[in-house]
């Protein structure tokens, strides 16, 4: 086949970039090599709309061993223990074909973390659907879910922790994001980076076949019509494979004879030899004809743009050839020497025998295009002037309910049933909290981790929503006692090429920036997924923030169900009622515009730090984060959980209840003090100067508020549990 | 007590068996399927997982590894053999217990915590059980027992069935039924009451600080027994 632009354009790239690509090697390139530049100069592998606006994050820090751009971040957690980390999306394969695009979306962020010598200890995932009526939710959150469990159930990591919600806009674009912790040596890292001439480049785990071939273009493409024609660029997943292929890594990687290492993931076979020898600045010879292959008369083409998963690629110290394959053959996986190091600076394939293609390195990392997209500003909306007289008719026990069965605040028990989340014996804090805690096996400590995203917040001011959602991981690792560290970031957003969407990345970027620097709380890894959009509607932008602290002794871990009667339990932060973008305004009022609630990140760190003085002193002993829905919503769960009521004070100065009570300001956490502490607590709460409200006392079987709401804890249950399972079943 | 706990491919509950063996003082040495033999051994175990990718049939092709015939001979000698989750399904594959694990009823997989009646002390896992209530955890799609009205008639009547699926307060019925097991089974002997086949996972609680610590009892009680 003649290589022309218009068989470039059907490979995804531009017009500008075929000739550039033409410039670039001084000739026309054939179809092998095409097919190499389409994989490496896509967006999904080039990150060429994101780039200069990534570079601007806050990545540095005294715990960060390894920022972005290695296969995942890692951090620091004492005594040689490091964690290894990283969030990625799945969403264009998981739309087409919700369990295989899930499933795979699980194992490569697996890979990508095992690759670096980690044992995966846990998993979480954030996923989001169209509207509970729209046709195609319910068998797409099906699927996935059955995706994710069929794949983290089999290789045996507990999914600890997890985000489902529900909006018209992910109608044509679900997003599914996957993310995986694992604990390494931190002397033991590996990275991916080739080193030395002449060093055997080896092929091991699944076979090669003809899935998955496009499919990081299909990632950087938007949907229209025909995406049920784009289910052979799904990739199809063997939780089994990869379960053996963690096993013989692991083993390898006991001793010292792997140089660099890296998952075949998007692009396959391209992007991971080409990335290994671009950060070795060194050339690299490939010899298709000895790639493991599942089909008969797999072409050069096909080979290098397979997506086939369980796929590692090694480069090993020389001599060591034997003992690797011995591992290998042992785990029942394929092992093949398929190339080598070189001094070309070029990646140069060979298949029967004869040159098939020869391209410089540097032109398909460095000198891949980057892009310096136009984009527009998101004013800050106006805020509301709300009818108070309006709220009257609305009885808050009413209210309450209706919130509480909210798609996107009911329980989701429905969804993390179906996740082992207590394989490996050391999850302590199970998915439902305000994060997920596993133990690291065999120490005193233990680490948290949450996923968050509110794109609500991030579609009405991106600005502040970026600020906002790592603000959420903050408070969300600090309700359960532990210390936040970093943060990995998973971009979801519509066409770059649109004003518009350029725009809500670049501010929502600038927004995390700015709150993780301010917390100390870096950037260590990530991913952007763009073209979330389907016949020209995209999705509402949609970062999701994966955040990882440290509790030093598990002991001090801190769960958000009400312990014992008695005790007082506080509003530590200001409410001031912020309704606009609530719940509230959505559910009771059908009100959606108005700004998100304003951050104030000096209050979010000295609060969270207050708290977490608090929960060190073991002064308190159950703490949740208010957040969506409002202090109500936030205290029926720590009842539902707790199995306890509470009878809330009548509160001086109040405004207005429903303002108080549904209001989303940040920077709030309720905790619940026994009455011995009391004082102490008072004393550190006037120390850091931070406000607080005197809420209620923990107190029998419901929550009650003056004349306006008495409702048995029971009656909140049945409206917060059974939503999603009902509406599975109907 | 000396233990062995076997691994297969794709087994990944080995590790947690392992942990809670030693951490109650059992002997323990892991086995690799392609083992031609077992080290000297007063316990098998067959742990959780998905041997071989559970491809066929779940349990099935571990049923026929390289292995197996010595853990066969193990039981058939009278030696303690405990299939915990998928090496329960190995069990019911091999013949050494009755019956299969079939598809969980609501088709899902489920993992939760439940409660379980011990339903027969007279063998060395239960005897003496200061319990007759354990809070277990399971972690299964496939955990749903059946067997023929013969064979079920039989368990029955040796006193067979070991552990069932109850409500906190001990109550069998459908609702504390957790995926459609006959009359409730959660666990069953052989006849000798040697092998012990069981879905929930005692390794996953033995300490306050995870989903419990009935697990714990589970695990000094054979202990105790073996003394």
């Amino acid at each position: 086949m003649e290589v022309t632009e218009a068989v470039a354009i059907d490979h995804g790239l531009k017009k500008e970039e075929f000739s550039k690509i033409c410039e670039l090697l001084k000739r026309t390139p054939n179809l092998t090599e095409l097919a190499i530049f389409s994989a490496m100069w896509n967006e999904h592998c080039s990150y060429k709309s994101s780039r200069k606006h990534l570079k601007k994050m806050h990545t540095k820090g005294k715990q960060v061993i390894q920022g972005p751009g290695e296969n995942a971040g890692v951090i620091d957690i004492g005594d040689d223990d490091a964690i290894v980390f990283k969030i990625e999306s799945h969403n264009h394969p998981s739309f087409i074909e919700p369990y295989q695009g899930a499933a795979t979306g699980v194992g490569g962020i697996m890979r990508d973390v095992f690759t670096m010598g980690a044992r995966p200890i846990a998993n979480l995932n954030s996923i989001h659907f169209g509207s509970p009526q729209h046709k195609k939710t319910r068998n797409l959150l099906r699927g996935v879910v059955k995706g994710i469990g069929g794949y983290g159930n089999c290789i045996g990591v507990p999914t600890i922790a997890g985000q489902t919600t529900f909006d018209e806009s992910y109608n044509g674009n679900i997003l599914v994001n996957a993310m995986t912790l694992g604990l390494v040596n931190k002397n033991k890292i590996f990275y991916s980076k080739a080193a030395g001439l002449d060093k055997p480049v080896i092929y091991v785990g699944s076979k090669t076949g003809r899935d998955g071939i496009h499919g990081a273009s299909m990632a950087s493409a938007t949907f229209d019509d025909k995406i049920e024609e784009k289910k052979p660029t799904v990739q199809v997943g063997d939780p089994f494979t990869e379960k053996l292929l963690l096993e013989a890594c692991l083993e390898l990687m006991a001793d010292n004879s792997i140089i660099a290492i890296q998952d075949m993931g998007a692009a396959g076979l391209t992007s991971s030899s080409v990335e290994m020898a671009s950060k070795g600045n060194l050339g690299i010879e490939l010899n298709l004809s000895e790639v493991p292959c599942r089909e008969e008369k797999m072409s050069p083409y096909e080979i290098m743009l397979s997506e086939s998963q369980e796929r590692m690629l090694i480069v090993l110290e020389k001599g060591k050839e034997e003992h690797a394959k011995k591992i290998f053959d042992k785990w029942n996986l394929d092992f093949a020497i398929i190339g080598k190091t070189t001094n070309s600076k070029k990646i140069e394939l060979i298949f029967d025998n004869k040159k098939v293609a020869e391209i410089p390195i540097d032109l398909l990392a460095e000198n891949a295009p980057i892009y310096d997209r136009p984009w527009k500003k998101t004013k800050l909306p106006q805020k509301l002037k709300f009818d108070k007289d309006e709220f009257k008719s609305l009885k808050l026990s009413d209210c309450l309910k209706k919130i509480l069965s909210n798609s996107n605040i009911s329980d989701k028990k429905w969804i993390w049933d179906q996740y082992d989340h207590t394989v490996m014996g050391d999850t302590i804090q199970k998915p439902g909290g305000d994060a997920g805690v596993v133990r690291v096996h065999g120490t005193n400590k233990a680490v948290a981790a949450s996923v968050d995203s509110s794109a609500l917040y991030c579609f009405s001011h991106p600005l502040t929503g970026g600020k906002q959602i790592v603000c959420e991981s903050y408070r969300n690792l600090i309700s359960v006692g532990a210390k936040p560290i970093a943060i990995t970031n998973c971009l979801n957003f519509g066409n770059p090429e649109k004003e518009k969407n350029m725009g809500e990345f670049v501010e929502c970027v600038e927004g995390i920036t700015e709150a993780s620097k301010y917390l100390d709380f870096p950037v260590v890894s990530g991913n952007v997924s763009f073209y979330n959009e389907t016949k020209d509607k995209g999705i509402k932008p949609t970062p999701t923030i994966g955040g990882v602290g440290l509790i030093s002794d598990y002991q001090q871990m801190l769960t958000m169900d009400f312990k014992t009667e008695g005790n007082l339990v506080y509003v530590i932060g200001k409410t001031d009622g912020h309704l606009d973008q609530s719940i509230f305004a959505r559910e009771l009022l059908n009100e959606k515009k108005g700004p998100p609630p304003t951050v104030n990140l000096f209050n979010e760190k000295n609060i969270g730090e207050t708290v977490l003085d608090l929960s060190r002193k073991n002064l308190i002993v159950s703490c949740h984060d208010v957040s969506l829905g409002g202090i109500l919503t936030a205290l029926s769960k720590m009842c539902i959980k707790g199995k306890k009521g509470i009878k809330i004070n009548s509160l001086k100065g109040l405004t207005n209840k429903y303002e108080y009570f549904f209001g989303e300001d940040q920077a709030r956490y309720i905790v619940e003090i026994p009455k011995a502490s009391l004082k102490k607590v008072n004393d550190i709460l006037n120390k850091y100067s931070v406000h607080f409200d005197e809420l209620g006392t923990v107190n029998g079987q419901s929550i009650e508020y003056k004349d306006d709401i008495n409702l048995p804890i029971e009656e909140l249950a049945d409206a917060h549990k059974y939503w999603l399972k009902k509406y599975m079943d109907s | 007590m000396r233990s062995s706990v076997i691994i297969f491919p794709g087994s990944n509950c080995d590790r947690d068996m392992d942990v809670a063996l030693k951490k109650f003082g059992f002997k323990n040495q892991m086995v690799w399927h392609n083992d031609q033999s077992i080290p000297k051994s007063d316990l098998i175990v067959l742990p959780g997982g998905f041997s071989y990718g559970d491809y066929l049939r779940c349990g099935s092709i571990a049923s026929k590894s390289k292995i197996i015939k010595s853990v066969i001979d193990f039981a058939n000698s009278g030696g303690l053999v405990l299939g915990i989750c998928n090496g329960f399904q190995i069990l019911t594959e091999t013949g050494l217990l009755n019956g299969i694990l079939q598809q969980n009823k609501f088709l899902n997989f489920i993992c939760s915590n439940v409660y379980v009646k011990v339903k027969d002390k007279q063998n060395k896992y239960f005897k003496d059980l200061k319990k007759d209530l354990l809070e277990l955890h399971i972690a299964h799609n496939e955990g749903n027992y059946f067997c023929s009205d013969d064979e079920l008639k039989s368990l029955e009547d040796n006193s067979q069935i070991a552990v069932t699926y109850c409500g906190v307060d001990g109550t069998e019925n459908e609702k504390t039924n957790p995926n459609g097991a006959i009359k409730n089974i959660a666990g069953i002997f052989n006849k000798n009451k040697n092998i012990l086949g069981m879905m929930p996972h005692p390794e996953r609680m033995i300490d306050k600080y995870l989903s419990g610590e009935d697990g714990s009892l589970f695990f000094k009680n054979i202990l105790d027994n073996f003394k």
